[in-house]
């Protein structure tokens, strides 16, 4: 609990590629410190986002760090929802077999391991969203 | 700024973190300790090495809340909890103990 015990629902909502913009690292690293502060954080994946969770990323060539291992790490952060915006992928030719899996562990089972990712269509999502405090888009 | 150790010099920041990941090796450390006035023991060095694993894993060091849960699951319940950590590392685990293991201060560190 933080604080206060003020607990808001905050979704970070993930739109570019991850290494074109400095967007996706930011949105990481942000959405890592909102965790740090005990708040219920979700992590949507729409438009060209979705590529940040592609399987195999190899970023040698353009001199980047590959902040891609990082995704696995939400788990110990108890962030656990995860929405990957269907039609998005889709049209990129892409299916969830192309992306990380990504887990976390249920204290309450025996720490055994569950999926955090869930595939929405757009009209779940938008749903989905409506239902947040806060929304932030990167 | 800068850290001499063996009469070789590593360039740190402000704070005494080390500036380049693959500068670290077991002597950087040492040296870290003996200036902060505790020397590393076996206890401090496994938290160490769990960090370096955990960056090595996940690019990342983790706040304390995690590495306090993490150690917890990895070194026993005896382990994973603030008490012990902050005994290890008074400055603050995630914060001192990073800086002994040569990585960037925790992202979201409190």
């Amino acid at each position: 609990m933080s604080e206060d015990g003020v607990v808001k629902k905050f979704m970070y909502v993930n739109r570019k590629s991850p290494y074109g913009t400095i967007y996706a690292l930011e949105s990481l690293e942000v959405v890592l410190i909102t965790a740090a502060f005990d708040q219920d954080v979700s992590l949507t994946f729409t438009d060209d986002g979705v590529y940040q969770l592609m399987k195999g990323q190899q970023t040698e060539g353009i001199g980047m760090k590959n902040f891609s291992s990082t995704y696995s790490a939400l788990g110990d952060y108890e962030i656990n929802k995860i929405f990957i915006d269907k039609e998005s992928l889709e049209e990129r030719g892409l299916s969830l077999s192309d992306l990380q899996e990504l887990v976390w562990e249920d204290e309450d089972e025996d720490y055994a391991e569950k999926s955090s990712i869930n595939l929405v269509s757009r009209a779940e999502l938008s749903e989905i969203m409506n239902n947040q405090d806060v929304v932030l888009s990167f | 700024m800068s850290l001499e150790v063996n009469g070789k010099q590593y360039e740190v920041d402000e704070e005494g973190y080390l500036a380049n990941l693959n500068d670290w090796d077991t002597d950087v450390a040492n040296k870290m300790a003996e200036i902060d006035g505790a020397p590393l023991e076996e206890n401090h060095w496994e938290v160490i090495n769990f960090l370096r694993e955990y960056y090595e894993e996940y690019q990342i060091a983790p706040a304390v809340r995690v590495l306090t849960k993490q150690i917890g699951k990895k070194l026993g319940k005896d382990k994973g909890n603030s008490k012990y950590l902050y005994e290890l590392f008074p400055y603050g685990p995630a914060k001192q103990a990073c800086k002994y293991a040569g990585l960037p201060k925790p992202t979201g560190c409190v």
